[in-house]
């Protein structure tokens, strides 16, 4: 149980009687649907004695679209714009992982240079989702300056997905049996020019945020999730890896020729308090995104010659059967558990938001933390409510 | 790691009576269990230390009218080992219940909540079996293919 010390100067101290009729007592507080802090529509309802938090309830749903229920109405082709608007920071990655389970299921085939190609949109949509991350985390504890050169940064990754795919948040860039079409002009030295740009700001991130006093003590030890725990509820991503478990699906089952780069799952070491709190859950987001600029400038080497996509009929028709495929997506593991019964559109579609899963630990990890703490923690799970409503 | 024929092999010898069929092989290799033996099976899918499977991924529930059941299927991987392997149970379509997973991974909680939500499967034991995505009063289970679409709700008509 965490202590509040009153530090009180003694002059200031009340020392008459405590008049009778003053009474203490719980109370219930209401944060969200609208808050700044809970990144969208979730709802928390809070129990509290003073500034202590004994209990939090999460209430979702608010968001919620029935993308599975459309999933079954729909074809196949068509479903993959309503993948960009689960997790709308990783659009790329959810459309990433809606093409391999129908792959998976279909037997289809990609060419190489669309495997690249894959790889090295996913990972500068990570790059894209980690700097919001960061930055809002930033504007949660109270600085606002982080956020505003985090916003510079993924401007240029939106400008290169909009180069390569026409729009800036929902891509629709990779579909099933490939990606929609192939890189325009000069996309390659462009995106070259921005690692080479974007490699030394992280150092900047961390000068200004990371190792900020303030920052360190409103995130370190705070919120602490051991990696049994995170196990546990379904924590993946970097709420697992920031628990100090080096899981990652790249690494553990690769797809998508992730067996071929070279790069190393970063883990919270516990450097400014325990493992696993809030601090070594946004700094696994920094290093991640080194380790993707790696990986990015490993695939721009391999990029070789030939057609982005295979020959797949505008109506896709899958064989009667069921897979359950999963990506390594910005915040965890995205899974799609496909059911086909032979036709055009999918019997049943669940979809697993990493999100959803690690939310659920909430009510675990609040009791006990201060109520500002609750910003800190669920900036440090860094939720995307589309994808936890769906 | 284990290959999903050694998985349902162990699975056999530890209480054969409790699987249904097993599919070893294709995209989703699977073994059906008989729905009261499921918690014990998953404390052993869960303990067995070649097995260890610690985090459940997923739980999806599907609606088969032309059987008469509605499926339940538990995704796990073990981050000991890497491998994967998935449960069924099948239930009845009436009347679906079948006992709550949450002791054994609390990650099951709410997943069967949604599976409760939008199905309508019964999780017998489980700690706060509520509606997660739909309003507490939404009629009906949205996902069943037998759903009728609501066309008024709180006051509100909705168009076809």
């Amino acid at each position: 149980m965490k202590e509040i010390e009153l530090q009180c100067q003694p002059d200031l101290l009340y020392d008459g009687e405590i008049p009778s009729d003053v009474r203490t007592e719980e109370l219930m507080l209401n944060m969200g649907p609208q808050h700044p802090s809970t990144h969208g529509v979730l709802r928390v309802v809070l129990q509290t004695d003073g500034e202590l938090v004994l209990k939090a309830t999460p209430y979702i749903g608010y968001l919620h679209r029935c993308a599975e229920k459309i999933a079954e109405k729909v074809t196949y082709r068509q479903f993959t714009p309503y993948t960009d608007r689960l997790d709308y920071l990783a659009a790329m990655n959810n459309n990433l992982g809606f093409a391999l389970a129908v792959e998976k299921l279909g037997g289809i085939e990609v060419p190489p240079r669309a495997d690249y190609l894959r790889v090295i949109f996913a990972e500068l949509n990570r790059i894209g989702s980690h700097l919001m991350a960061t930055g809002s985390y930033g504007l949660d504890m109270g600085a606002f300056t982080p956020l505003v050169y985090c916003f510079r940064e993924r401007e240029w990754i939106m400008d290169l997905f909009e180069s390569a795919s026409g729009a800036r948040l929902t891509y629709s860039y990779i579909t099933i049996g490939g990606v929609r079409e192939d890189l325009p002009d000069g996309w390659v030295q462009r995106c070259r020019e921005f690692l080479d740009y974007f490699e030394p700001k992280i150092t900047e991130y961390n000068n200004l945020l990371s190792y900020n006093h303030i920052f360190i003590n409103r995130t370190g030890n705070v919120g602490v999730c051991p990696a049994d725990l995170a196990v546990a509820y379904g924590g993946t991503g970097p709420c697992l890896r920031g628990s100090g478990l080096a899981w990652d699906l790249r690494k553990a089952t690769p797809y998508c020729r992730y067996n071929e780069f070279d790069f190393d799952i970063p883990v919270g070491r516990g450097q400014n308090g325990a493992v696993g709190d809030c601090w070594d859950r946004y700094f696994v987001r920094i290093l991640e995104m080194v380790q993707s600029v790696r990986i990015v400038r490993q695939a721009l080497d391999k990029l070789t010659d030939g057609p982005v996509q295979t020959k797949v009929p505008r109506i896709v028709k899958l064989p009667a059967g069921e897979v359950y495929y999963e990506v390594e997506n910005p915040r965890g593991q995205l899974g799609f558990h496909l059911v086909s019964d032979g036709g055009t559109s999918a019997y049943r579609l669940k979809i697993r938001g990493p999100s959803f899963c690690n939310l659920s630990v909430l009510p675990v990890l609040a009791p006990n933390c201060l109520l500002a703490d609750i910003s800190a923690l669920l900036g440090s799970i860094d939720i995307v409510m589309g994808e936890v409503d769906r | 790691m284990m290959t999903p024929s050694e998985i349902v092999e162990l699975l056999k010898q530890h209480d054969a009576a409790s699987v249904v069929s097993a599919v070893a092989d294709g995209p989703y290799p699977h073994v059906v269990l008989k729905p009261e033996k499921l918690v014990a099976a998953a404390g052993f899918l869960k303990t067995e230390p070649r097995l260890q499977f610690d985090l459940l991924r997923c739980i999806s529930a599907i609606d088969w009218p032309a059987r008469n059941i509605v499926e339940v299927a538990y995704d796990l991987i073990s981050t000991s080992f890497g491998h994967a392997f998935a449960v069924k149970v099948e239930l009845d379509r009436a009347d679906p219940q079948v006992e709550s997973v949450g002791g054994i991974w609390p990650a099951a909680q709410w997943h069967e909540r949604e599976a409760f939500d939008l199905m309508g499967v019964m999780f017998l034991h489980h700690p706060d079996l509520r509606r997660i995505l739909m309003p507490e009063d939404w009629p009906g289970h949205p996902l069943r293919k037998d759903y009728q679409d609501v066309v008024e709700y709180g006051g509100l008509k909705f168009n076809p």
